[in-house]
């Protein structure tokens, strides 16, 4: 009795904050000192894996001579933008124009990933819904392509592109992929779990296929077409195309920036603020649409 | 449904299918578009690869059909692929099991922390494999003069005297490879395990209580397991398919070629042949040997996690 009192008065002392509540949460099969510890062991490997991520964001911002201090620095003393000016100087001044790398850039992402997700949803409502001769093959090959990277298949890939008249295009990086099986995957699976109830009202409704995907799935998928952009976004965005496209006028910013790392010591500074820009781009965009990401990936399992 | 049943039993199998195709014409319409880019883009690329491994082909001159002989030199003859086979296979079998063991384990000791903490630590984790190449940092941290990082570090806390050359030295590359894989190995798997683990019915672990079963790691074997099977193996073909197909890592920490060959990877021997040395059947080969890897130890691995809770 005095120990339930005791229990309830610390958990009304510590309810105030959510750590507090998760460390007295008596509710299931915990003990404090078990949470603790929990809370102690994630703290250091959270540290562990952020601890690269500090030091370049840290290297992005210190002056030149804190780059070469010894011994080094995990943190900036006097951080500093000029990195990044002195980035944006290099890049003004470049033979072919920043904006140019940019707009590469967001061509080859924005037309690869709209594509991506349309002809993937496309394809997954047939696949998720119904049934029909070579359906169950065509899920069943895309889990086997899960399994093996286009690294593998990069030396045909290439000899293709070059048969079709690809190679130094955007095209030939931008159709891989239109047709990436992970986004079909999650897309698929994602469409399952709509009810099929909907679907049958609408074909009672006289609607046709097209129409169903449109009206009721597309609406009732936006976490997976959210998924599938960032998906397809964090593997365009840092793409170099560097086998696929050799023009200087039609590379994206990763090859550009690529190529900034390899001018030695002295532009260490624009390296770190560089790499830090190429890592922030994507990280954002995870960050913003994470809650979508984690409810897509709530149905990722592969099914017997 | 009892119309299907009518016509199936008056035509034979090939006309009944041709029927249904018929029927879902618009369906067949809607997966053509995906599927064409799949087929261009991914499936005639492994059936060329299969092709023309059996080929002499490099470019220039056209393909002499030579039977099995690539994949014999390759066997017999080349030692770096025999060492590039031996890396690949060190660096997926510490990548590979503790990548996805730590995968698991991350994601299910923050599943019940509150929200905010939970979004806040799965962005931490998940950080190092987003896109852009975040490793490269790593060649700063492990530079080879006493400017570097850690050889500072350890220079002045009298641990060694002299620094170490971490990304030349073929004693220490490979375990600063396995290094930053592991660094980045909470990629997709880690996601769907965050996911899996919330979508676990809460009424479970209350009736597991009452059942008896009395701490974290009962709870974690008798309820959760079980119900994260599916998460459990599309985790899997994720951390086998990475782990084996460490490249660019290498070729930015170690260089191209690394030291004696000493992180040299199965898909580091094939860009090698393929794109540099532009000996397309000698390439193919690699990349046939290496796909039915993949695509065994996918099969082997999956059959295992059937059985998890069983």
């Amino acid at each position: 009795m005095a120990r339930e009192k005791k229990e309830k008065v610390r958990s009304l002392r510590y309810s105030h904050t959510a750590i507090g509540r998760f460390l007295t949460d008596k509710h299931t099969n915990r003990s404090v000192s078990g949470s603790a510890t929990l809370l102690v062991f994630l703290t250091v490997f959270a540290l562990i894996s952020l601890f690269p991520v500090v030091f370049m964001v840290s290297n992005a911002f210190k002056p030149i001579n804190e780059l070469f201090i010894y011994p080094p620095r995990l943190f900036f003393i006097q951080p500093t933008t000029s990195n990044f000016s002195e980035l944006f100087a290099i890049l003004a001044d470049s033979l072919v124009p920043f904006l140019r790398y940019l707009f590469n850039t967001l061509f080859i992402v924005i037309t690869g990933c709209v594509g991506h997700i349309v002809l993937s949803s496309m394809a997954a409502f047939p696949l998720a819904k119904f049934r029909f001769p070579g359906s169950e093959l065509m899920s069943r090959i895309i889990v086997y392509s899960l399994m093996f990277t286009s690294s593998v298949t990069a030396v045909p890939t290439y000899m293709i592109m070059s048969r079709l008249r690809l190679v130094d295009t955007y095209w030939a990086v931008i159709f891989p992929a239109f047709s990436l099986p992970l986004g079909l995957f999650l897309m698929k699976n994602f469409m399952e779990q709509v009810p099929t109830a909907l679907i049958d009202a609408a074909s009672i409704d006289g609607s046709s296929y097209f129409g169903m995907l449109w009206r009721i799935i597309m609406p009732a998928v936006k976490p997976a077409w959210i998924t599938l952009f960032i998906v397809c976004f964090q593997g365009l965005w840092g793409n170099s195309a560097g086998n696929f496209i050799y023009s200087e006028s039609k590379k994206p910013l990763a090859a550009m920036l690529q190529n900034l790392s390899g001018s030695g010591v002295a532009r260490t500074g624009v390296v770190a603020a560089s790499s830090l820009f190429m890592f922030v781009v994507p990280l954002i965009a995870f960050i913003i649409s994470q809650s979508n990401v984690m409810e897509t990936m709530a149905t990722s399992g592969i099914k017997e | 449904m009892t119309e299907n049943v009518r016509y199936a039993q008056s035509m034979t199998k090939w006309q009944y299918t041709r029927r249904l195709m018929k029927k879902n014409r618009q369906l067949y319409l809607m997966v053509a578009p995906f599927m064409l880019f799949f087929l261009v883009f991914t499936v005639l690329p492994v059936g060329i690869a299969i092709y023309l491994s059996f080929m002499e082909y490099n470019v220039l001159q056209s393909a002499k059909f030579v039977w099995f002989n690539n994949y014999v030199s390759l066997i017999l003859e080349d030692e770096i692929f025999l060492k590039a086979v031996k890396n690949t296979f060190i660096m997926a079998l510490i990548i590979g099991p503790f990548g996805y063991v730590f995968s698991f384990l991350m994601a299910w000791l923050i599943n019940e922390l509150p929200r905010v903490l939970r979004t806040i630590l799965t962005v931490i984790f998940y950080a190092p494999s987003i896109s852009g190449n975040a490793y490269v940092v790593f060649t700063q941290l492990f530079s080879g003069d006493p400017y570097g990082f850690i050889n500072s570090r350890l220079i002045n806390w009298g641990l060694i005297s002299q620094p170490i050359l971490w990304l030349k030295n073929a004693d220490y590359m490979m375990y600063v490879v396995i290094l930053v894989s592991l660094w980045m190995s909470l990629g997709v798997g880690f996601l769907s395990f965050i996911a899996g683990l919330q979508g676990v019915d809460r009424a479970q672990y209350e009736a597991a209580e009452i059942d008896g079963i009395r701490n974290r790691w009962q709870e974690l074997w008798y309820v959760t397991l079980p119900n994260m099977k599916p998460q459990l193996m599309f985790g899997a073909v994720m951390s086998i398919t990475n782990s084996l197909s460490v490249a660019d890592i290498t070729v930015a920490l170690n260089g191209f070629p690394s030291t004696n060959y000493a992180t040299h990877t199965i898909i580091n021997h094939l860009n090698d042949y393929g794109i540099i040395r532009l000996e397309m059947g000698y390439a193919c080969s690699i990349a046939v040997i290496l796909f039915f890897i993949m695509l065994g130890l996918n099969v082997v691995i999956q059959k295992w996690i059937r059985r998890v809770g069983t």
